[in-house]
């Protein structure tokens, strides 16, 4: 059954129809509508079920506050839940799916606990499942988690994409209604960037639907030609489609922009996320009309009064034929006025005011229309949709005066300012007892870096009400802000703008349908719609106590639902003050939290996602690792071959021939990702004795030494070889994940604690490749590369390094090994990096040269003992635990660490400390295992007396090799020590020597 | 001796602004008070203009930018920059400097396109104040793209040069390419 | 919401973003090295000021010139009373008297 007007409309295109389905039924609509508009316009009054007793729901509103029309949006990877029908601009094939209901819409079983709702007060998990504990897993939370939850997650990736944009303003006005455009004008006339949003595809706000004039024009004329004009000025920007979401610190903004919704087009970004900058705000958000609590107000064809007009006006659509109005206030005659002169049934517009002499309500009486003061309803009768509403006196305890029949209420219980911007950033609300209503406090605005006002409210957001009023309003928040950004007064909009629109009674506050409605009708006045929270659930959290307005919204999940309580927040706070008998504005507001409206996950993530989640750094050598099917290992945020597993050949089989390759010949290692840092200055040698625990101020210039670094709290962060390049120059290497945290730290002390030491830094990491070539066999290949320098083992013994070239590229040369062996690690400029790994591989051809990964590496190091930080260390270990006691400086007074490890706790005994540990049946400990010792801890769970830092299989010696941290460990040589595992016997491991191969060195010094 | 490569290879994509490698540069680092009349004056004497806060003189091949109060990244051809190195050293010699070629460290990027719209892709990954009157041609910006740290200068309204590290030239790469695709186009500056 | 904080580094005079910042704890702490007490140490180490009010912290302009620097900032308002050198063992003089005029009877540890 259409409902749609045969004219009017102002927003749709008649001559362009649009196809679209709901529940899988073919519909059309108009290009213009909103998918609420078109279903509307299509009849469909039923579109969701609530949340908790899945009660048939429909449209309530018209705009970003509505709770009830949610859909599941889409399909495959466009899909999207909890959508709001009212914000959803109708394209060409858009499909919509209802909610919470199964297994139909009309049918659905869910809708058994609105039956039995009086089992489900407020509160009522948190008694019922309370006892017993053990039925919680079992029986309560499976049976919770089943029925829980709004819509339903897509279940593909997101076909779409999104991105971020970043700007500096100096004003930003946020809507695009008529107070915003005059806040902008006035603004933009002092020469400042403006940027002014408008959430909506189209400007101009209620006004233009409200028959307001400006300057003699109507509202719509007005829009037209200020917004020209402001659009041509070269300060001013504007944009539809975009919603500001939350006002940080320092006048941070986000906007919301939707730039494809209502047009799908995978090829260019679906939402963009602003990160706006503004200097000055102004919030133009308009105010939001609240419903009336009444028995049976969330049946569908129940709607706010001013999104019955919304609908007629903008759309051509009639909500119902025969509507009846309920209203404490003179702006919903407007409604009754609008469906009158569309043709439309109003048989009663039900004022709970006792008197209604106003020029609207005059105007209503003159059209003929019936109005009754002192009236309220009793009730709503109709399955699942308004059929009969029945009449009664407001004053007293809902008789029923007689009945009338109607397919529609439309509601209007006043407006409240859409003050949640203003709240987000600190701006605090002031009740005004006249409208009944929060409004900003102009005393007590969110203030900027400055310590000064950074924003404005503007219109009917600072609770202006009338026309006139509005446009001061407006007026003076751009003045403001031109002000406060220090700008003169201009000459051209210094006059307000007249507006004019029929003049009001006073409102009246009505809180409750009848006032003296029973239990058995609070109980059906729903206060959150989306969260089924009604008038009866408000009053029972405070009996019993939670009469803190945060407790009571907690208790009652009141206004947390994805609408953020837009509706029901005003009036579940007036039902608390009435249960608690204080008045309203000391109850307070609960806080307003970003988002006002929900973001787009994929918004926040903007181009972070997917291959760009997370930067990829890597090494000029890169690409030949990949090229040579590395199995790649991330390190920070660095990718490094694990391995290079060959045709036919498991990671495991790879890393054991790299070892064995290695030993026995020469292998060759991309060690580019290692920190290199110089530090140079006459303080140079004086700042590493402070950064190392070892010396390196008496470290000779062409030589090398091993050192470590502690934290001021004498942990163990990072080591590394330190080589000393001249005079006053050293180069430190860190590990490779260390470089930047290391260089930092370096900065740090030297800009902040040691600021008159007059040495630089300088992070040269990537400046090098630096590429290891170890083996028995690699001198033997450097010297075929025609070295410019003598690589002999005097000339360049351990721990020594040289300038020089190899193959015609310069070289630095390091005598250094991590892997026990022979091994050079040879530095070159990053861009001839893939030059010499190449010629390296060439000319070691004959030699048998091989690639190895970082698990040989880890192999090798753990076979000669040597310590990794990240594995034997964890942010808890201080060197002398690995006894590393020869790196610790007597000598020095002062290092970074040094008196945190004087600290009594260091020097205990009973630490663990580093061992080797070796599995009696040769197998492989578990990484992690712990040691287990005699009796229980106060958890009456098993001691432990050590655990399992590094493991491996050891192709060198064809066994499990392991390292671990072991209480009193050293002491204990040839202890055997028990690893309980997950599954079978524990493990048994001998405690021994940390150095399993080559233990004199002697391979390394070759 | 074989010819240096640049991380990008040549890289070059076109969406509404054209990112392309901007090949070898040479860059090298000087770490020195600017501050000091002597430093400033040795570099000066040296051939080397020094900067303003937050400027550049010259350009890629031969200019330098300003990083901190202490350092500078003088520009100059990627074959020229040990010997650049060696001409501070020299004018320097005695003072407490470090000067390094970091020539190999870096990636460096030409973004051109038509009026703003190279403003528009930096401005979609970096938090930095975009307009031209806060970044104007001669201004340098050191600041953070997606996740990671960047500097840019306006060559000229149209014609933007960004350097990155090394090793992220390649997520660099992808984030500008994938901004700058054709369609989204925000047309805010 | 609190956070996104501007802040103008005193060394490029960028009104940097949060973002391109990183935080470094509380400002003006002395360092306690060997010889030092349990408790100097302990007090140096891990006890900071939490204050509800006039706040001064340590920040890196890490996304830019990497120089660390100090601001003067009120952790209840967010007004940044002023950023300095972080090569200062207390607030110089005019970012106390700023702080003075803002916050009246405020005064800097240990002044009467
Ligand atoms: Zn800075």
């Amino acid at each position: 059954m259409s409902r749609r007007l045969p004219k009017g409309g102002r927003l749709i295109d008649r001559s362009r129809p649009l196809g679209f389905s709901f529940n899988g039924q073919e519909m059309r609509g108009y290009c213009g509508d909103t998918l609420a508009s078109a279903l509307l316009g299509r009849g469909q009054v039923l579109i969701g079920r609530s949340f908790k007793y899945h009660r048939p729901r429909g449209v309530v509103a018209s705009g970003p506050e509505e709770p009830n029309a949610l859909v599941g949006l889409g399909r495959d990877g466009s899909f999207e839940p909890n959508v709001r029908a009212t914000m959803t601009e109708l394209f060409e094939g858009l499909e919509a799916r209802s909610q919470n209901h199964w297994p139909s819409l009309e049918y659905d079983v869910g809708a058994i606990s609105s039956v039995l709702s009086m089992f489900l007060p407020s509160g009522f998990y948190y008694k019922t499942f309370l006892w017993p504990r053990a039925f919680w897993k079992h029986v309560y939370e499976p049976a919770i988690r089943l029925s829980a939850g709004l819509g339903k997650p897509p279940r593909r990736r997101d076909s779409d994409h999104y991105e971020h944009f970043n700007i500096t303003t100096d004003v930003l006005v946020i809507g695009g209604g008529i107070s915003g455009i005059v806040a902008a004008s006035v603004a933009a006339e002092t020469g400042v960037d403006v940027l002014l949003i408008e959430q909506a595809s189209t400007w101009g706000g209620r006004a233009l639907i409200d028959g307001v004039r400006i300057d003699g024009l109507n509202a719509e004329e007005w829009t037209e030609s200020t917004l020209k004009s402001l659009q041509s000025m070269p300060n001013v920007r504007v944009r539809t489609r975009t919603t500001a979401v939350g006002i940080h610190d320092h006048g941070y903004v986000l906007l919301h922009e939707r730039l494809t919704d209502h047009a799908p087009d995978h090829s260019v970004p679906r939402h963009r996320l602003w990160k706006v900058r503004a200097r000055q705000i102004v919030a133009a958000t308009g105010a939001i009309e609240r419903p009336l609590s009444f028995s049976g107000n969330d049946r569908p064809g129940c709607m706010l009064a001013s999104a019955v007009r919304d609908y007629v006006v903008n759309y051509g659509v009639a909500p119902g034929e025969r509507t009846v109005i309920l209203t404490n206030n003179d702006d919903a005659y407007r409604t009754g006025l609008t469906l009158r002169e569309a043709g439309l049934g109003v048989p009663a517009i039900l004022d709970a005011r006792q008197e209604a002499t106003g020029p609207l309500a005059k105007a209503a009486r003159d059209a003929g229309l019936t109005v009754r003061p002192g009236c309220g309803i009793a009730g709503i009768v109709g399955r699942g949709r308004v059929e009969r509403v029945q009449v009664c006196s407001q004053d007293g305890d809902g008789e029923v005066i007689d009945e009338i029949q109607a397919d529609c209420v439309a509601m209007s219980g006043g407006w409240s300012p859409a003050a949640h911007l203003w709240c987000h950033a600190g701006g605090k609300l002031l009740w005004n007892d006249e409208e009944a209503h929060f409004a900003p406090d102009p005393a007590r605005p969110p203030t900027g870096a400055d310590g000064v006002a950074m924003m404005q409210a503007a219109g009917s957001a600072n609770g202006a009400m009338h026309a006139s009023a509005v446009l001061e309003s407006a007026h003076s928040a751009g003045v403001s802000v031109g002000r406060a950004l220090g700008m003169g007064r201009s000459g051209k909009p210094d006059r307000v703008p007249e507006g004019e629109d029929e003049a009001h009674e006073p409102m009246e506050p009505v809180w409750l349908v009848p006032a003296r409605a029973p239990y058995s009708k609070r109980a059906k006045s729903w206060l959150d719609f989306q969260n089924d929270v009604k008038v009866s659930d408000i009053e029972l959290a405070a009996r019993e106590g939670y009469e803190s307005v945060e407790h009571a919204k907690r208790y009652t999940t009141l206004g947390m639902a994805t609408d953020q309580g837009k509706l029901s927040n005003i009036n579940g706070l007036a039902i608390l003050s009435r249960e608690l008998g204080a008045p309203i504005e000391e109850v307070g507001t609960t806080t307003f939290r970003p988002p006002y409206v929900p973001v787009t996950m994929g918004a926040i993530a903007g181009e972070a996602r997917g291959e760009l989640f997370q930067p990829v750094r890597k090494t000029p050598i890169h690409a030949w690792h990949d090229a040579s099917g590395a199995h790649w290992e991330p390190v920070g945020h660095w990718r490094r071959p694990y391995a290079y597993p060959m045709q036919g050949e498991s990671v495991h089989e790879a890393v054991k021939r790299e070892v064995l390759a290695t030993r026995s010949g020469v292998g060759l290692l991309d060690a580019s990702t290692l920190g290199k840092i110089v530090v140079k200055g006459p303080d140079a040698g004086r700042c590493l004795d402070m950064l190392y625990t070892n010396m390196m101020s008496t470290l000779k210039p062409g030589k090398c030494r091993y050192g470590l670094m502690c934290s001021e709290n004498g942990f163990l962060v990072d080591d590394g070889v330190v080589a000393r390049l001249d005079d006053d120059t050293w180069l430190c290497h860190t590990t490779s994940g260390g470089a930047d945290r290391i260089h930092a730290s370096m900065e740090e002390w030297l800009q902040t604690e040691w600021w008159d030491w007059k040495a630089y830094v300088a992070n040269v990491t990537e400046q090098f490749v630096q590429i290891g070539v170890a083996g028995p066999k690699a001198r033997n290949l450097l010297n075929e590369l025609g070295p410019s320098m003598d690589l002999g083992r005097e000339a360049l013994p351990f721990m020594a390094w040289t300038d020089g070239a190899l193959g015609n590229i310069p070289v630095r040369v390091f005598r250094i090994s991590f892997s026990g062996e022979l091994s050079f690690e040879i530095a070159a400029p990053a861009g001839k990096g893939r030059a010499l790994w190449d010629r390296l591989l060439e000319v070691g051809k004959p030699f048998g040269i091989t690639p190895y990964g970082t698990e040989a590496l880890h192999v090798m190091r753990a076979e000669k003992g040597f310590i990794m930080i990240g594995d034997e260390t964890d942010g808890t270990v201080i060197p002398q635990d690995l006894g590393l006691h020869w790196a610790i400086s007597k000598a020095k007074e002062d290092f970074l660490g040094k008196r945190a490890q004087e600290r009594e706790h260091m020097a205990d005994p009973l630490r663990w400390r580093l061992v080797g540990l070796e599995t009696l049946d040769g197998s492989v400990l578990p990484d992690g295992a712990y040691a287990a010792d005699e009796g229980v801890n106060a958890n009456g769970q098993c001691r432990t007396q050590g655990r399992v830092t590094s493991t491996y299989y050891s192709p060198t010696l064809d066994r499990g090799i392991a390292m671990g941290l072991v209480e009193r460990g050293p002491d204990r040589m040839g202890e055997v020590l028990e690893f309980p595992v997950i599954d079978g016997d524990p493990v048994r491991a001998r405690i021994v020597s940390p150095v399993f191969h080559d233990p004199d060195g002697e391979k390394q010094n070759a | 001796m074989p010819e240096s490569v640049t991380p990008l290879e040549g890289a070059i994509y076109s969406g509404f602004v054209t990112i392309m490698d901007a090949g070898l540069a040479g860059m090298v680092l000087l770490r020195a008070d600017l501050g000091d009349s002597d430093v400033v004056l040795a570099l000066k004497g040296a051939g080397f203009d020094v900067p303003g806060a937050g400027e550049l003189v010259g350009d890629l091949g031969n200019g330098a930018l300003w990083m901190s109060p202490d350092e500078l990244m003088i520009l100059c051809a990627h074959d020229e920059a040990e010997a650049t190195v060696a001409t501070l050293t020299e004018a320097l010699g005695g003072m407490h400097v470090l000067v390094a070629n970091v020539s190999d460290a870096r990636a460096v990027f030409r973004l051109t396109g038509d009026g703003s719209a190279v403003r528009e892709v930096l401005a979609k990954l970096s938090p930095a104040d975009l307009r031209r009157d806060s970044l104007p041609p001669g201004g340098v910006r050191r600041t953070r793209l997606g996740q990671v740290p960047a500097a840019f200068w306006f060559a000229s309204d149209d014609e933007a040069v960004l350097i990155c590290f090394r090793s992220v030239a390649g997520y660099i790469l992808d984030l500008l390419s994938k901004v700058a695709t054709p369609g989204s186009e925000v047309g805010h500056f | 919401m609190r956070d996104m904080l501007i802040l103008t580094c005193p060394y490029c005079g960028i009104r940097c973003d949060e973002t391109e910042l990183a935080p470094g704890g509380e400002a003006h702490l002395k360092r306690f090295g060997p010889g030092s007490s349990d408790e100097e140490f302990e007090a140096y180490l891990f006890m900071r000021a939490n204050p509800k009010g006039v706040h001064f912290e340590r920040w890196r302009h890490a996304y830019g010139c990497g120089k660390w620097f100090h601001a003067a900032r009120n952790t209840v308002t967010l007004e940044v009373y002023g950023t300095y050198s972080a090569q200062v063992h207390e607030p110089p003089q005019e970012i106390r008297d700023a702080i003075s005029t803002r916050v009246p009877g405020w005064r800097w540890k240990g002044e009467s």
